[in-house]
């Protein structure tokens, strides 16, 4: 064979591997980062109530159903985004969506849901963000979905979409269902 | 109507394009003058056409106009009107219009300072740059419009993205793409001679200053870069083995071989083959690195917009131009290797290790920054290997390289001297002991890392090996002809080596990083320094509003520093922007940044950094641009540029003419060496 074809036989691999890039990276999201916490239980906690700042709520209250932590801050201009998504489309996953109110003063918080809508069954507050760090959140909006067992089942940094409602989230909890039956 | 004007200026500059590739190469390929000839004015018309582009864009950002939909996305009312400017490549539709506008650039001064080469030759160059403008200019109409309406316009729009509302981002992605893109020339210049069938060495005489240039650009723009992060990001580190620098780096690593390996093929005709291989692979990876960062399939700590179709158009069009090229090496590369014989000592062997390290270093940042993918594809998991690997493998590579500058220009062409070499050489070892004792003493305690003390032996070593070359030129050679510019090129720009070296393992060694949670009045020390936090007010910015610190650095009670460190909140789009402040010095930076605030008593946490010896680092990097820059200004380039052939006839010459390079004008000494 002619060694000058080499150069290119060289180049046809990472062609490959670059296409082989395009494909993986429209079917997987890379902004989908293994969190260390799936397969585990989440961490333990106790926080207080976005309404009552005297009721606090424990993993243990939570324990018994699935259900999705939704990290939100009004601060967050990504979460007003995904707000509407959640306003219409969060009854929809059938669990309980738990509110995770990510250093953000309580009065910004009601007023921004007075604005926008209140699509949680329940809000905890995290001021200090210590919870958080216990959860690795890296930002908001991030969402985690607990199972019955209080088990970490899938972790989605950025802007819940229809298209992870549908394609990540509906399968995961109709599989814990199925599961917990 | 404006901004549509800019689309239609867009439009107008691909069709231009197209002549300009179809016609010029057409036209050499057949020997007709008047097709030779269209290539000059289709290279002007597309340029004015892509300025107009250009200008109309920038126009549509300084008055605000938030029916574009680019503009709307990266510009808000309240931005300042300097940022307004740089914001034109704040993102992705703005970048590869300055892309273009680059590549136009370059092509208008290839066109201009090339009268003198035979029409043929420039044809088939600037046909070749035509090519690579289609590609963009094509890319920019069908998928990436910047001049996109937004219908109802947006009252507002979104904003910079704040970490690029800073000064260093006003010229770094200019200095970056005159790099990247300049490397274009050499790879039309090496197309042009494969495709003419011209392979003897004149070719590589003609692309020499280009690319030098290029390569003295691309090492600016990664400096600026470098420099760029170490203030912004918040946590001094200076590279990140991140993908987007990988990208960048790439080029630097096959452009700096291929400025060695070009000046072998010129003075000596060996490596050919090479050479017109490497400055293929240098504007390839200047494509592939534009892919990487556009297209999303990497993703990154720079985080930029990705678009699946957009990926899959650079693909194809990096598939047809490296392809396509590559294949024409192989059918058309010179089949006989060239040039005068060497012997295992000699200058050409000392630049055949230069030329194998650098490009082993480029395939190995490949490898480890598509790391990623090739997890994906073997089902490994999306594994990224970090700093770890890149710093190991690297510093790794680069022994061999800093062991061997200072022999390089002492080593005669074809037949070197070991012994004579490493004899004239011995007195760049003797202040090394004494270097070391001193800096045992100067260095701040803690230093137990070998990192510093190799950083002064390494920096020293190449330092003096080179002033003791310029030393002999002084001694050896006669008045007027001691220095040429190629050759202060080349001591200036491995004297930065000595001067690069010197920062980066200093620094990587000897800094001092301390998180601390300080309350107001509370103090922490580093060394002699002591830091006092004196707590936080408001400040109000153009379009931000900040939380900024103020720190007071003291030594022996004396105030030596007080440093202003901010936490800034852009409303528009709600970012948080950490905006350090720094104390620079030539022989240690004082950085401090803050953290978040902790607890109800006023304390923040607070990030303080001492870091001897960091300019060092980007002071390197501009002696080696400097180099670069004197180096392509040698009157040898020109003068023999001037040989003016009458065009058509010199296309026969044979692939396999053993050429002996053309006598060198500076008269050879015969030690120490002539020039590199």
């Amino acid at each position: 064979m002619n060694t000058r074809l080499l150069p290119l036989a060289g180049f046809a691999l990472v062609l490959a591997l670059l296409g082989f890039g395009i494909w993986w990276s429209q079917y997987h999201d890379p902004r989908e980062v293994p969190s260390p916490l799936i397969g585990k239980a989440a961490p333990a906690f106790s926080l207080p109530t976005l309404e009552d700042p005297e009721r606090h709520v424990t993993n243990l209250d939570l324990a018994g159903e699935p259900y999705l932590l939704n990290v939100f801050a009004s601060w967050c201009f990504a979460c007003r985004e995904e707000h509407a998504i959640l306003m219409n489309e969060g009854k929809q996953l059938g669990i309980k969506l738990v509110g995770f109110n990510y250093k953000d003063a309580p009065a910004d918080a009601k007023r921004w849901l007075a604005q926008f809508g209140n699509p949680y069954d329940l809000i905890i507050a995290d001021l200090p963000g210590d919870v958080a760090i216990d959860f690795g959140v890296t930002g908001a909006p991030e969402s985690f979905l607990v199972d019955a067992q209080g088990i970490v089942r899938y972790k989605y940094i950025s802007p819940i979409t229809p298209a992870v409602i549908a394609a990540q989230l509906l399968p995961r909890i109709a599989q814990m269902k199925k599961g917990s039956q | 109507m404006i901004p549509e004007l800019g689309q239609f200026a867009l439009i107008l500059a691909l069709l231009l394009s197209v002549a300009q590739c179809v016609l010029p190469i057409l036209g050499a390929q057949l020997c007709n003058r008047a097709l030779i000839a269209t290539a000059r004015p289709a290279v002007a018309g597309q340029a004015v056409f892509v300025a107009l582009a250009f200008g109309i864009l920038t126009y549509a950002f300084v008055t605000q106009d938030f029916s574009v939909s680019y503009v709307a996305q990266n510009s808000n009312s309240l931005l300042p009107w300097y940022y307004r400017f740089t914001a034109v490549w704040g993102a992705h539709e703005g970048s590869m219009l300055l892309w273009v506008m680059v590549l136009n650039l370059w092509t208008v001064a290839v066109a201009t300072f090339s009268r003198r080469l035979p029409d043929d030759f420039i044809a088939r160059v600037l046909g070749v740059l035509g090519f690579v403008s289609v590609g963009f200019l094509l890319f920019m109409v069908l998928v990436s419009n910047p001049f996109l309406r937004e219908l109802p316009m947006p009252g507002d729009g979104n904003d910079l993205n704040p970490v690029l509302q800073d000064p260093g981002m006003i010229v770094h992605p200019p200095m970056l793409y005159m790099g990247f893109v300049g490397f274009s020339v050499a790879f039309a210049f090496a197309l042009a001679a494969l495709l003419g069938g011209e392979l003897d060495v004149r070719w590589v005489r003609w692309a020499r200053p280009w690319t030098n240039v290029a390569w003295g650009f691309l090492t600016l723009g990664i400096a600026l870069g470098s420099w760029w992060a170490y203030y912004e990001l918040g946590w001094g580190g200076w590279w990140f083995w991140d993908p987007v620098e990988n990208s960048s780096f790439m080029p630097w690593l096959v452009g700096t071989a291929l400025i060695h390996s070009q000046a072998v093929t010129e003075k000596r005709g060996s490596f050919r083959a090479w050479t017109l291989l490497l400055a293929i692979f240098a504007f390839s990876l200047s494509l592939l690195g534009t892919f990487l960062v556009r297209s999303g399939v990497l993703t990154s700590v720079h985080s930029f917009a990705s678009d699946p179709k957009r990926g899959l158009f650079i693909l194809t069009f990096l598939a047809i131009v490296v392809g396509g090229s590559l294949l024409i090496y192989a059918l058309r590369a010179p089949k006989v290797a060239g040039g005068e014989p060497f012997a295992a000592v000699s200058r050409e062997t000392a630049l055949l290790v230069n030329n194998l390290m650098f490009t082993v270093a480029a395939a190995m940042v490949l490898l480890g920054t598509l790391y990623p993918m090739i997890g994906d594809a073997f089902d490994l998991g999306r594994i990224s290997v970090g700093p770890p690997y890149f710093g190991f493998m690297f510093v790794l590579l680069m022994v061999p390289v800093v062991l061997l500058i200072p022999f390089g220009p002492f080593l005669t062409w074809s037949r070197g001297d070991l012994k004579a070499s490493a004899k004239r050489l011995a007195p760049a070892l003797y202040p090394i002991p004494f270097a070391l004792a001193a800096a045992y003493l100067l260095l701040p305690e803690g230093t137990s890392s070998g990192k510093a003390y190799a950083g002064v032996a390494a920096s020293l070593w190449v330092g003096i090996g080179i002033a003791l070359y310029a030393l002999a030129r002084w001694r050896n050679a006669a008045r007027g002809r001691r220095y040429t510019p190629e050759m202060l090129g080349m001591i200036c720009a491995h004297f930065g080596v000595a001067v690069f070296l010197a920062g980066v393992l200093i620094v990587e060694a000897t800094s001092v990083e301390k998180d601390v949670r300080l309350a107001p009045t509370q103090s922490v020390a580093i060394g002699a320094l002591s830091f006092r936090f004196d707590g936080v007010t408001q400040a109000q910015g153009p379009n931000f509003v900040a939380q900024q610190g103020t720190i007071s650095v003291l030594k022996d009670n004396a105030v030596v520093a007080t440093l202003n460190p901010q936490k800034r909140q852009y409303p528009r789009n709600q970012q948080i922007q950490t905006e350090s402040a720094i104390d620079p010095g030539l022989f240690r930076d004082i950085y401090v940044a803050l953290g978040e605030k902790v607890g109800d008593d006023g304390a923040w946490a607070v990030r303080v950094y001492v870091k001897p010896f960091v300019r060092w680092i980007w002071l390197g990097a501009l002696f080696m641009m400097l180099g670069g820059f004197i180096a392509a200004f040698d009157r040898r380039f020109r003068a023999i540029a001037g040989i003016r052939d009458s065009g058509l006839e010199i296309r026969k010459s044979s692939d396999d003419r053993t050429t002996p390079a053309l006598p060198n004008p500076e008269s050879p000494i015969p030690t120490p060496g002539h020039p590199a």
